[in-house]
């Protein structure tokens, strides 16, 4: 603590420069908390995916329906906990741009497959009990202004029609990760109006099931058993975890891993140059004065020590200036309205990124830190004094 | 008793044998001191003098564990120092050394307080501690009542009496002042010598002095000059012993 007075002192004797430099890490980890949060929102579904769950579709494509007489055959399968099934809607609301997912669900087993959902005991009976209702995530809620008791239209792209809903409940998620922008509604109420439309496109033919095992452990023997199952059908399935699943969506949309990987690679990289420079030339101008600390008796490995640490404090205070940047931004964006909503529904920073955020900065820190705090310990103090 | 032909006693605070000192510079090696003895006692003001180049800077660095030499030995209070480790080197320096320069070097960023703490901090002294031995040296020098003003906010014969209460501070065995009258004017300087005489006289400090400044080595007890990389003393040294 002693020291601390002389870290900070010649920290902030240039102050301007101090603050460029503090500022282009500051930005440099906004850029780097942003590519976390855009990573995030790729891979939430994958993030969040149940160890004990299996998806269930058609093996032609996705957007194939299955037969609604699987349910049961899935249910009777070795292994299997419980089914449920879910159909993917695609409709808008108001505006094409107004997207977010669209679920019809049969709604005890779809409930009782998510327990990370959270529905009100009351309104989850309003779902049961009306055909029309529909249960909107709290972000989506927020999204639109929706409230319980509003009427909502939804225009149906691949189920054509002007729908409407009643929204009897709003969801939560039990970890700050789960993703709120769902709506589910009824899929009798689909199927139904279906039928009676004269359309019979995916008529008892639900999008895919969802399956719980008893034992996650039994996940690829059970994935055998029911491709199996419907081996040679008219409708061969395709079963992957639920993780799998998920990650083959993230796919489509290309490497987003090595995307960010070169990014975030070449932020730090200038990073380094920056910080580096700016110890050098701190190091450089100081010459004189660190002699004659040498002189008085402060070793070189506090030398070393000083340079090291006003290097990471510098690392650290814009680490920390520029992360909180990007999870204040997240925050600020899913509370009051996000403007990536169609795209990237979910923006949120993982706590655990913070840390390697902050990490990531401090090591840069020392990286920059390092060959001026070294050249600035071998200082000869003879040579040094005689320069001046 | 300050003596240069190698016949001084063991109770000698500072001993200098055959001491030799080379440079090169390219193929040519340059011998700066030849085969130097020194003997100096407790409480000695000595003043070395000699043209440019004579040695004499060479000599104090040597003198204060700042440089290594190519031949010989220098004991003080009885440790031998040409054969320390570089960290054993700047542990003595701390303890042992009080360094004044000419260009006073104080860290402009710390105030004189602050500045003059800075032996301090290297010792187990608390807080408290360190306050009164920095305002006990800051007295002596005459300056309690600057101890929270900047370098830049001092005049340079101020700046030099905060750099002598920064060598004094943590009591070391002896000063060594490097021109410390060098870039003053002579009110100041006779100020600096004033004060330097005073420590030597009243707090009984070793002092080793390289001046060019004729009327600053009459302080001394003893002038050496250097010549040809070695010591002759002159005549008619009065200062303080």
């Amino acid at each position: 603590m002693k020291y601390l007075r002389l870290l900070v002192v010649n920290l902030f004797r240039k102050k301007i420069r101090t603050g460029l430099t503090i500022g282009s890490f500051a930005i440099a980890m906004l850029l780097f908390g942003l590519l976390v949060i855009v990573r995030f929102a790729f891979n939430q579904g994958v993030e969040v995916a149940g160890a004990d769950r299996l998806i269930v579709m058609n093996r032609v494509t996705f957007i194939e329906p299955l037969p609604i007489s699987y349910m049961d055959r899935i249910a009777a399968i070795p292994g299997v906990k419980s089914v449920t099934h879910a159909t993917w809607f695609g409709g808008t609301y108001q505006d094409p741009k107004n997207f977010f997912p669209q679920f019809a669900v049969d709604p005890e087993t779809w409930h009782a497959m998510y327990p990370e959902y959270l529905v009100p005991d009351d309104q989850f009976k309003a779902f049961v009990t009306d055909r029309q209702a529909a249960i909107a995530g709290v972000e989506t809620a927020k999204r639109f202004g929706w409230k319980v008791g509003d009427r909502i239209p939804i225009e149906g792209a691949i189920y054509p029609g002007h729908w409407q809903f009643n929204l009897v409940g709003i969801y939560t998620g039990a970890r700050p990760k789960d993703d709120t922008t769902q709506f589910w509604f009824q899929y009798d109420y689909l199927n139904e109006t279906m039928k009676q439309s004269g359309n019979h496109y995916g008529v008892d033919h639900p999008g895919w099931y969802v399956v719980k095992l008893t034992n996650p452990d039994d996940a690829v023997t059970v994935v055998k058993r029911i491709d199996q199952t419907f081996a040679n059908s008219d409708a061969e399935t395709k079963t992957d975890t639920e993780q799998a699943f998920a990650q083959s969506f993230v796919k489509q949309t290309g490497n987003i891993e090595f995307i960010i990987l070169v990014i975030g690679g070449i932020v730090f990289f200038t990073l380094l140059l920056v910080t580096g420079n700016t110890m050098a030339i701190s190091v450089r101008e100081r010459t004189a004065e660190l002699a004659i600390l040498k002189a008085l008796g402060f070793s070189d490995r506090f030398i070393l020590f000083l340079v090291l640490a006003e290097s990471i404090l510098i690392a650290l205070i814009g680490g920390t200036l520029g992360i909180g940047i990007a999870v204040a931004l997240a925050k600020l964006a899913m509370a009051y309205g996000n403007p990536l909503a169609a795209v990237l529904p979910l923006l949120y920073f993982p706590p655990d990124q913070v840390l390697v955020g902050i990490a990531a900065a401090i090591a840069v820190g020392v990286v920059a830190g390092l060959l001026p705090g070294l050249s600035a310990s071998r200082l000869k103090v003879v040579d040094a004094l005689r320069r001046i | 008793m300050v003596r240069v032909d190698g016949t001084g006693n063991e109770e000698s605070l500072i001993r200098i044998r055959g001491l030799e000192k080379d440079y090169h510079r390219g193929d040519e090696e340059i011998r700066v001191l030849q085969g130097l003895n020194l003997d100096v006692g407790k409480g000695e003001f000595v003043a070395f003098m000699g043209p440019s180049g004579s040695g004499k800077t060479t000599l104090l660095n040597l003198l204060g564990g700042l440089d290594t030499p190519s031949h010989g030995t220098i004991s003080v209070a009885g440790d031998e120092i040409t054969h320390m480790s570089a960290g054993k080197l700047t542990q003595w320096r701390a303890r042992h050394v009080g360094f004044i320069f000419q260009m006073y070097n104080l860290l402009p960023v710390l105030t004189a307080f602050q500045n003059v703490e800075l032996p301090l901090l290297l010792t187990k002294l608390s807080k408290s501690e360190r306050k009164q031995h920095v305002d006990a040296a800051l007295e002596i020098v005459g300056l309690a009542n600057r101890s929270d003003h900047f370098p830049r906010q001092l005049s340079g014969g101020q700046e030099q009496r905060v750099a002598i209460a920064r060598a004094i501070v943590a009591d070391p065995t002896f000063l060594l002042c490097d021109e410390p009258t060098g870039d003053l004017d002579r009110k100041s300087a006779d100020e600096i010598l004033d004060l330097l005489t005073r420590l030597c006289k009243e707090h009984a400090k070793t002092i080793l002095m390289v001046t060019h400044d004729q009327l600053a080595a009459d302080r001394a007890g003893a002038i050496l000059h250097l010549n040809k990389g070695a010591l002759v003393e002159a005549q008619g040294a009065g200062g303080p012993a």
